[in-house]
């Protein structure tokens, strides 16, 4: 069995009288995001600065690859700590100091690089992040999601093998909360570190984690993977459901995965048994290609458009569709065959085609210059009510995918 | 409430009051110790370059300013005074030797306390309670060694520097009112300076001066790091209380450390 990067073995930490943490048992392995979950106060903040060193147990053994990090020397806990980057909730940059400088500080301080080793790793770092431009900017100068790139630039400067993320996304609108989801997922994949995050942005934090903890009154009451967590019956599930609610409008415009799949079973319950249904899974081609290149925020809104407008063509024949992963929408056409879904798909491939690439441009504000190809997969897959699992149904679509439609860019220019 | 609390009482607080004292001492001399050893780590250099730039370099000129009236006032003082015994000559020994041994040394101190020990402990208690000094706890940048030491010894290396310029300038204003205002003769005032002050003197001025940097580097910052853990208040207002309980203790010790070397080196 893999051995855990990180475990926690009965961790309990008290302030004052008031326990924070309650003998908490959990695993993170290496290579996946992890993110924790739980409502304010829960203790999540202060699980993560243990798993820093910045808070020690009261009981309890913290274990770092096996190794039970209160019995390491200093130098072992130093070099333990040091593969761990932390991104602070506030990012806590320093404000006196330039974005470059801010960045530059930790490999400054703790490596012997020589100045135009660090200024050429900085400014590498900074041209991924899009931050080239405001590099003699103070951190005061610049907005909140940019505040969050330094943050995030400087905790991927000196190339952790963990970076812990505490709640990253707050107090960013909803397309910068999913651009700084998307950015992580996108430079953990690239990177190859192990993601810790805290979050409240559920579901959208669920298209980029490998596994899920949930946090309540100082316990783990749950860690798996996210479709396991969809499963599991908990009233701290249906307050994040009702948090689900509140955030289908802002999110594509349509609903959430959990709501789909509700919704669906209650319009597969109204069919009578082995009465066909179709479903539609549509696919945002090299969507990380496309952020890297328009950025992380105008990708959210190509995504944004895209769900808008799969929920306007559907809608108006009677289907509804969800966001099913970071760049995936599933749609449900409850009174259709597949011939006749395929008649329905063939004719939103022609108004994609004629009108719909250039409303999801201009919604997403990408003008000819910024052009980048992009292409959209569609599959279908038709099934009986009662006659299999909706997974089931979603892998034949998937499998059945074939572009319908392509951004073509003017490359002349 | 009963007799017997309301005679112990007071006797409580004020065990309370003294261990806190003596607990606050203690973290302080740790806290001293840690940060000075880390004025020699290599890497140290250029943030010392860099706080002897805002301690010292810049409070230069407030710090001479200060030491000019001083030492104007002083002459003009000294001169009435000195008129009336019949001993006006003596003016530059009695103008020298005040700053030297006592007003540069110790007016130098609270001039610096004023201007760049508030802003110590200001800019440390708001990187407290912002989480950058966590920040530099995350990157394994110790906050002592890259916040503290480099005050500390900017602090040893500034504070005598400013005190000598605090003199001479000083030594120049009693000049001015003495020999320039009261028409006491220029050479006499010289001649009485360079006879009056020994060596002694000088180095007395020195050791005073670098008391006083250690004593006032060290609060203010200890100040600004704790300000997290006070107990009257939090955030902003925490900063505030911070600064204001670092220049007034270093205000307080540094007359008292002045009394007590003075009484050591006599």
């Amino acid at each position: 069995m893999e051995t855990p990067l990180i475990e926690f073995q009965k961790v309990s930490k008290r302030f004052n009288n008031h326990v924070v943490l309650d003998q908490v048992d959990l695993t993170i392995y290496e290579g996946q995001v992890t993110t924790i979950i739980g409502k304010s106060g829960s203790g999540k903040s202060v699980l993560l600065k243990h798993i820093i060193g910045l808070l020690n147990p009261d009981e309890g053994t913290i274990l770092f690859r096996g190794q039970p990090v209160q019995k390491m020397s200093k130098t072992q806990r130093d070099r333990t700590f040091s593969q761990i980057s932390y991104m602070f909730q506030n990012n806590a940059l320093f404000d006196s100091m330039t974005v470059f400088d801010n960045i530059a500080l930790p490999l400054r301080q703790t490596t012997h690089l020589s100045p135009k080793a660090i200024e050429e790793r900085v400014r590498a770092r900074m041209a991924q992040m899009e931050l080239t431009e405001v590099a003699r900017n103070y951190p005061s100068e610049l907005s909140g999601g940019m505040q969050k790139r330094v943050a995030l630039s400087r905790a991927l400067v000196t190339d952790p093998k963990v970076v812990l993320f505490d709640e990253p996304t707050t107090g960013q609108d909803i397309i910068r909360r999913n651009a700084i989801l998307s950015m992580i997922a996108q430079y953990q994949r690239k990177l190859g570190f192990t993601a810790v995050l805290i979050s409240h942005d559920v579901p959208d934090v669920f298209f980029i984690s490998n596994r899920i903890l949930a946090l309540n009154d100082g316990k783990i009451i749950f860690q798996g993977t996210p479709g396991e967590f969809e499963e599991f019956e908990n009233p701290l599930i249906d307050e994040f459901v009702q948090s689900l609610e509140d955030f289908q409008e802002h999110l594509t415009g349509i609903q959430s995965k959990r709501q789909f799949r509700v919704r669906n079973q209650v319009g597969l319950r109204k069919k009578r048994s082995q009465e066909s249904y179709v479903m539609a899974l549509f696919t945002l081609k090299d969507f990380d290609e496309l952020c890297e290149y328009l950025g992380h925020t105008r990708g959210q809104e190509v995504l944004n458009a895209m769900g808008a407008y799969l929920n306007k063509h559907f809608g108006a024949v009677g289907g509804f569709s969800a966001r099913q992963s970071k760049n995936q929408f599933s749609t449900f056409l409850p009174f259709s065959n597949l011939s006749e879904a395929e008649r329905i798909v063939e004719k939103f491939a022609l108004d994609l085609r004629e009108e719909g690439l250039r409303t999801i441009q201009a919604e997403a504000n990408i003008s000819q210059d910024m052009c980048f190809p992009f292409a959209i997969l569609a599959g279908l897959a038709e099934s009986k009510a009662g006659s299999e699992g909706i997974d089931v149904v979603f892998k034949k679509a998937e499998a059945n995918q074939k572009e319908i439609a392509k951004v073509y860019c003017d490359m002349r220019r | 409430m009963d007799k017997e609390t309301f005679f112990e009482s007071p006797v409580t607080s004020l065990g309370g009051m003294a261990i806190r004292w003596v607990n606050e001492l203690g973290a302080m001399v740790v806290f001293l110790f840690r940060a000075f050893v880390m004025i020699f780590h290599p890497k140290q250099f250029p943030v010392i370059a860099h706080q002897v730039y805002f301690i010292g370099a810049r409070s230069a000129t407030i710090v001479m300013l200060v030491g000019l009236f001083t030492g104007m006032v002083l002459g003009l003082q000294l001169f009435h005074t000195l008129v009336k015994f019949g001993s006006a000559g003596v003016l530059g020994t009695a103008v020298a030797l005040s700053l030297i041994r006592e007003l540069g040394p110790v007016l130098t101190a609270i001039m610096i306390t004023a201007r760049a020990g508030s802003s110590m402990a200001t800019e440390i208690g708001i990187q407290r309670i912002s989480e950058q000094i966590d920040a530099l706890d995350t990157m394994r940048i110790d906050p002592l060694r890259y916040l503290v030491s480099p005050r500390i010894a900017a602090s040893i290396i500034s504070f005598p520097l400013l005190t000598a310029f605090f003199d001479l300038i000083g030594i120049l204003g009693g000049f001015i009112t003495g020999v320039m205002m009261m028409g006491l003769n220029a050479g006499t005032y010289f001649y009485r300076v360079r006879t009056g002050v020994e060596l002694e003197d000088i180095t007395g001025g020195f050791v005073k001066a670098l008391v006083f940097a250690i004593i006032v580097s060290i609060i203010c910052c200890f100040q600004g790091y704790y300000t997290h853990m006070r107990r009257d208040s939090y955030g902003a207002k925490a900063v505030g209380l911070s600064t204001t309980s670092a220049v007034v203790l270093s205000c307080v010790l540094i007359l008292v450390a002045d009394y007590v070397v003075t009484s050591l080196l006599l």
